[in-house]
């Protein structure tokens, strides 16, 4: 009898899906890895982006969610390139991202304080403040790691690379907005 | 030739370099920068993984404010550059998204029509629109001797631009060589730095960084020239922690390619940002030439 290999999807993978536009082209993966071939991270991941796929389809949820895979990512999109089936995968991985941080599942990581404290500066200010991200994040973080970055920041002080005050934009009010407007709306497309 | 400018905000300071150096090798080859009023950050990677329809509505308000005479903006900083094009491509290809984004603008009094702006890269600009024969033209001072490894990152090549090859660019081992230097051809160009990994997992961040230090350093390279501030930021400034981490003694000179475009041009080289380098460059730049 010939069977034919249906990839269906479970509940779990259309709910990622749903977030990520032209991510449905994932039914198309043929298990071929090359995408943890090509990851420079890919040694470190509990699953490479395939078995990742694998999971998301058995509906696996909280073992996706858990999991240190997304966060390795550091979007270099060589996985994205390569794949022969031309999924986003590295679009796939910032979903995931977004749904272990909705989900609170991201605690292993401090990737996710990391991007709330850069987006919390763009959203006062405008725009991007490095000491201010810099000293806010490890103090809350990894208070003892600052030591060591603390002639990093001096030879780029010194250098006149590292501004002491943030630079504000003018419309501040009319970012704002857009901000406020697109958290109402939430998510994607 | 007039484009829109868009800085972002490393080239406001950790970057400056890169921004005096672009501002000051535009000029020189007549390329008419106009700086977009009023811009906010890009938001680098950092809104992509929380809210997907807030980092393209922040990323649209700066091409909401293109002047409306320009259809073109430059974007300097490989994560400015990916973030404007990935934004304008996701609104063009998903109507949905258009529209969402569109609400989200208005709310600012704002709108953007997909595929009005392109994106460029600068070393697309210099390369493509300005041309071998034009730079050829105008290099008053060679970059003979120097061993120069071209360094290209991910997010300007990748996922796909159209301007250079993803796998394997050549773009800016092709300026390079323009401006006589001898161009390292070594198999990292454009593997990764590690991008925010630095702050987030040492370990993970200094191995990418070392890969690349190492592969510069076997195939004799004298500098390293980049074209993303966080490129420059991981292999300079963490180059010393990287050397204490692996016990290695890596003293490579991280430049934008800009400055050395600039060297190469004639352009004083107190007016391209050297100096800010945190392994010097002086040696090389002075010395070798």
């Amino acid at each position: 009898m010939v069977t034919t290999h249906a990839f269906k999807g479970s509940p779990f993978l259309k709910e990622i899906l749903a977030d990520v536009p032209g991510g449905e082209r994932i039914v198309h993966c043929l298990q071929c890895g090359s995408c943890g071939g090509s990851c420079p991270n890919g040694a470190d991941m509990q699953y490479t982006p395939r078995g990742i796929f694998a999971l998301m389809n058995a509906g696996e949820r909280e073992t996706v969610l858990k999991s240190n895979t997304m966060w390795c990512c550091v979007s270099c999109y060589f996985c994205t390139t390569r794949c022969p089936q031309e999924i986003p995968i590295t679009e796939i991985m910032y979903a995931l991202k977004r749904k272990a941080i909705a989900e609170g599942l991201a605690a292993h990581t401090d990737a996710p304080a990391l991007a709330k404290t850069f987006t919390d500066m763009v959203d006062k200010y405008g725009r991007s403040f490095e000491l201010g991200l810099a000293s806010r994040f490890y103090l809350f973080n990894k208070p003892l790691a600052m030591l060591k970055m603390g002639p990093l920041g001096l030879s780029m002080f010194t250098r006149g690379r590292m501004a002491l005050v943030p630079t504000k934009i003018r419309n501040l009010e009319q970012l704002q907005a857009i901000i406020k407007k697109a958290k109402e709306l939430g998510g994607a497309s | 030739m007039k484009y829109a400018y868009y800085p972002g905000c490393s080239l406001e300071c950790s970057s400056g370099a890169y921004d005096v150096s672009v501002r000051e090798v535009a000029e020189l080859l007549g390329i008419k920068l106009l700086e977009i009023d009023d811009w906010n950050c890009c938001g680098a990677t950092e809104y992509f993984s929380q809210d997907e329809l807030t980092a393209c509505s922040v990323i649209a308000r700066n091409l909401a404010l293109v002047d409306p005479s320009l259809d073109q903006v430059v974007a300097p900083c490989a994560a400015c550059f990916l973030n404007l094009k990935k934004t304008d491509r996701l609104m063009s290809e998903h109507p949905e998204m258009n529209r969402k984004v569109n609400q989200c603008l208005a709310a600012g009094g704002l709108n953007y029509q997909p595929g009005r702006v392109k994106v460029r890269h600068i070393l697309d600009l210099i390369v493509s629109d300005i041309g071998e024969p034009a730079i050829r033209d105008k290099v008053v001072r060679p970059l003979s001797g120097i061993r120069i490894a071209p360094y290209y990152g991910c997010q300007v090549v990748r996922p796909t631009d159209g301007f250079d090859n993803p796998e394997y660019p050549m773009k800016l081992d092709d300026l390079m060589t323009w401006l006589g230097a001898e161009v390292v051809d070594y198999p990292v160009k454009a593997h990764c730095c590690g991008g925010h990994m630095t702050q987030i997992s040492e370990p993970q961040a200094f191995e990418l960084i070392r890969r690349l230090l190492q592969s510069a350093a076997d195939y004799q390279a004298d500098m390293i020239v980049c074209m993303c501030p966080m490129c420059q930021l991981n292999l300079d400034a963490y180059q010393a922690r990287v050397n204490s981490f692996f016990g290695t003694n890596f003293k490579i000179p991280i430049v934008f390619f800009t400055q050395m475009v600039g060297v190469a041009l004639g352009i004083d080289r107190k007016k391209l940002g050297f100096g800010k380098e945190i392994v010097s460059a002086a040696a090389v730049v002075v010395a070798k030439r």
